[in-house]
């Protein structure tokens, strides 16, 4: 290979590793910008008061409250409808099917191609069954519904996985000692996966509580406190963008908005890496080895 | 010690009941969860059937305009937008996620590549709209000043690339992870240069994983909502520079569903369906190419 | 498709059963008895791993299946308790029968099977909980609910496989805990407290260290007296030190067969098959 030397001095190389440490160091700052323009005007408006304070003015005053109650109800009713399907759809591929018969084959597939759908997607069918056909109209209950759909193939993959890990390890030795397929799942490969079911929860939450577009039209715009999941129930991040696009001046509580949403999902993730590294730690046992 | 006879087994122990019960609830679970994706392209076939059926699926490319009120459902130029923003977030992101990806797997010390790897997943959980928001308050503003409205093409390819620059980095990371590190060392050891191995050995090694990195990325921005619906200024037409607004298929449906009705919404529903094809055709190239960089490698 | 080789896989051991039919021996003590494999063959989808074994195991004694890797001795060795009911695609011919047992109700219901046979696997694997609950576990889950019945099955399988006074005091703390070698040996508890007639065990030693092999070699040895054991090993040296009956196996043309079979001390000291001859050298 034919070098550019000047004095000992690799020019072609140094070139490259300027430009490529050039590009990384626009993408950090690309990257960097948001966050920290979020943290710069959210951390103007956000206090206790914010959090715990009606919206007024359509939002341009006052705070929060009924919206976070909002999301939290939709949040909730989108992993409760979710995850008992995600543990089925788990339980079947990992115990139940013959990994390479047809019926865990098209189980694959219908995962693989619910997780590419575009979220608007989902928008239109949640507004067509949920709200029309089964006349929940726009209320927290349809948006939440028509979530748990989005979050399904998330929530069962990593279901699927823990579930797996679980299962290599410990089932030919349940099997061996005569216990049913069930018992050894429910009693070892469960509690041996938790750590990976509460990860993959706070996976689908997270992914739940940015999600937007589906929600802007199965679960309305109403920025009072709901009473109950029938009624219409705004979510933060459907409230930061009515906030930025529809309500001038209203950007800077959108900013409030948006960085008590980011504190909320970091918080989440602390929350888990935390939890799993203490069931690992009471797993394992905290002794150490001795020979 | 008594043997555990079958005796006592079968008095105490119904697991036959209590197993064949799990099993079937399971399984009822199981057929729900893969239901609904037959159930989400029913809902839309059946939506926008009776569209298709006037005109045929071509009226959607050759109808005079997008005037939904006079029936005239003509898609091209949100199509084009959509197509605009995607190929121009793919150019814009590809060589970043690229730099990232080859500095913090082969260049960078451990600790920097730590932090940089954590900003990129931080980055990838930031939801959509939060995005959109800082388009709205920062991107579009400075458009503004160099080419007025702003709201444009231009800044939804930026913030639009912004957003699947966490996707594409992560996928790259995992195929340049895939090749083997005799290859590096092999070519160290003949006295190349870090920056020719990188070009000429890694990334050629792993280029079906870049490949389907990008693809993934690809599907992720055209079927992105929030962002193209907040930054972009709605207005349909085929743009003609880079500072014009745009409309993409996306926002198209979340900015009409909430008032349309009869055959403007079935029109919506068509959309949808364009929307579900083209993403899924995209999933389904990035995820076949990105097998085959995997299988090539092991 | 794979999914029917399933439910082919479960028809040579009823075929097996019924072929035995009226010939159920009582469930006794007597020491008398063999297991019988009969022309026994497994494949994995189309690739035939291991064809047409024929081995007599007679009961209570130590017998090791020795031969080079690749050659099908886990293969048969999994087909004993039928744990290859667990691997998708694989399908078995021939029978297995148990002469002391009755094969026709073993047949229809692995798990009784399994309670029978018990098993120790290559890595030690015990369920991450307390060395309490993994005792306890499989007699819960088999229907043993009282809790003195319980404790003193624990402590009397914890004293067979010598973990008694080395655990005891510590019954509640995490099996994960313990050494390498105090893990298989819990395993090997945990077989023990269904009190099992057959064991199986799939290369034991091979993630120990010596002294830890040393003394589960011991207790191969002791627990011989009452139970049958077959084992898979890759070091000779270990068959020699414990097995009454050697079978050695041979991939040939791509497939495992058993090529020679005898009194360990007449296979190891006057080989007939020139492989075994040849591999025999090393030992």
């Amino acid at each position: 290979m034919r070098r550019f030397h000047v004095f000992g001095f690799d020019v072609r190389d140094f070139v490259w590793t300027f430009v490529m440490y050039g590009l990384t160091l626009t993408a950090v700052a690309m990257l960097l910008w948001p966050l920290l323009t979020v943290f710069g005007n959210g951390l103007q408006v956000l206090s206790w008061d914010f959090l715990l304070a009606s919206p007024e003015d359509a939002g341009r005053s006052g705070g929060i409250a009924p919206i976070l109650v909002s999301t939290l109800g939709i949040v909730l009713v989108s992993l409760t409808a979710a995850l008992p399907l995600a543990f089925g759809v788990a339980v079947m591929l990992t115990e139940g099917f013959n990994p390479a018969g047809w019926p865990a084959t098209i189980l694959r597939c219908s995962l693989d191609i619910l997780a590419g759908i575009p979220s608007v997607v989902f928008g239109l069918f949640g507004l067509s069954l949920f709200c029309r056909q089964l006349e929940l109209g726009y209320s927290i209950l349809a948006g939440g519904l028509t979530l748990a759909c989005m979050i399904l193939p998330t929530l069962a993959r990593s279901l699927a996985f823990s579930l797996e890990s679980a299962g290599v390890a410990h089932r030919a030795g349940g099997a061996a000692l005569g216990l049913s397929k069930q018992s050894v799942l429910w009693h070892v490969m469960v509690p041996v996966a938790l750590p990976g079911i509460c990860a993959g929860v706070v996976l689908a939450l997270t992914r739940a509580l940015a999600e937007t577009a589906v929600l802007l039209f199965t679960s309305g715009y109403s920025d009072r406190m709901p009473e109950s999941v029938l009624d219409s129930g705004r979510s933060v991040s459907v409230h930061i963008y009515d906030l930025s696009t529809n309500v001038p001046g209203g950007t800077l509580n959108a900013y409030g908005s948006a960085l008590a949403l980011l504190l909320l999902l970091a918080l989440l993730s602390f929350t888990v890496h935390a939890l799993t590294r203490w069931m690992q730690r009471r797993m394992t046992g905290n002794t150490t080895r001795s020979l | 010690m008594t043997l555990l006879t079958d005796e006592v087994v079968a008095k105490v122990h119904p697991t036959k009941l209590r197993g064949w019960a799990f099993w079937s609830a399971m399984s009822m679970l199981a057929l729900l969860g893969a239901a609904i994706v037959f159930l989400i392209v029913a809902f839309l076939l059946s939506e926008s059937f009776p569209l298709i059926a006037q005109g045929g699926p071509i009226r959607f490319f050759t109808d005079e305009g997008w005037w939904p009120r006079d029936a005239s459902f003509n898609m091209t130029p949100m199509v084009l937008a959509s197509l605009y923003l995607t190929i121009g977030a793919l150019v814009v992101a590809t060589p970043l996620s690229l730099a990232i990806s080859l500095v913090t797997t082969f260049k960078a010390p451990a600790r920097l590549a730590h932090v940089l790897r954590n900003l990129v997943e931080l980055s990838a959980a930031v939801p959509t709209v939060v995005y959109g928001l800082w388009g709205v308050s920062s991107i579009v503003p400075i458009v503004n000043i160099w080419s007025p409205p702003g709201a444009s093409l231009l800044a939804g390819v930026l913030i639009v690339a912004l957003m699947i620059i966490p996707t594409i980095t992560v996928l790259t990371q995992s195929a340049l992870q895939t090749v083997p590190t005799a290859y590096v060392q092999g070519a160290t050891a003949l006295g190349v240069s870090t920056s020719q191995t990188l070009l000429r050995i890694v990334i050629p090694a792993a280029r079906q994983g870049i490949f389907s990195a990008m693809v993934l990325g690809a599907a992720r921005a055209i079927g992105e909502t929030m962002v193209v619906l907040m930054v972009c200024g709605n207005i349909v037409q085929v743009p003609t520079s880079l500072f014009d607004p745009v409309r993409a298929l996306t926002a198209n449906i979340a900015l009409e569903m909430p008032y349309a009705m009869g055959d403007h919404r079935a029109s919506l529903f068509v959309a949808g369906l364009l929307m579900l094809l083209l993403v899924s055709a995209l999933v389904a190239v990035g995820e076949w190419v990105g097998m085959r960089q995997r299988k090539m490698i092991s | 498709m794979i999914n029917d080789n399933r439910a082919i896989s479960l028809e040579p051991f009823v075929r097996a059963a019924s072929s035995v039919h009226g010939t159920v021996t009582h469930l006794s003590t007597a020491a008398e008895g063999h297991i019988d494999i009969q022309d026994l063959s497994v494949s994995y989808g189309k690739r035939t791993v291991v064809e047409g074994v024929t081995l007599r195991v007679p009961r209570n004694s130590v017998t090791a299946l020795i031969g080079p890797s690749g050659c099908g001795k886990s293969s048969l060795l999994y087909c004993i308790n039928r744990l290859n009911d667990l691997v998708p695609g694989c399908s078995v011919e021939g029978s297995i029968n148990f002469s002391w047992m009755d094969n026709k109700h073993l047949a229809k219901n692995s798990t009784q099977l399994r309670r029978q046979v018990g098993m120790l696997f290559q890595r030690p694997n015990p369920f991450p909980f307390s060395i309490r609950k993994n005792l306890e576990f499989a007699l819960r889950q088999h229907g043993i609910k009282a809790q003195a019945d319980i404790n003193s099955r624990i402590e009397s399988s914890l004293r067979e496989v010598g973990l008694w006074d080395e655990v005891h005091d510590r019954l509640d703390s995490s099996a994960i805990a313990l050494s390498g070698g105090q893990q298989q040996r819990l395993c090997l508890a945990r077989a023990l407290v269904l009190n099992p007639d057959v064991l199986l065990m799939d290369e034991p030693c091979s993630a120990l260290d010596p002294i830890s092999t040393q003394k589960i070699e011991t207790l191969i040895l002791s627990l011989a007296q009452r139970r049958t054991i077959i084992l898979v090993t890759h070091s000779l040296s270990q068959a020699r030190r414990v097995a009454d009956q050697v079978a050695v196996f041979w991939k040939l043309e791509g497939v495992g067969k058993l090529i020679e079979c005898g009194k360990a001390r007449d296979v190891f000291d006057r080989p007939r098959h020139e492989l075994t001859q040849t591999y025999l050298q090393f030992a």
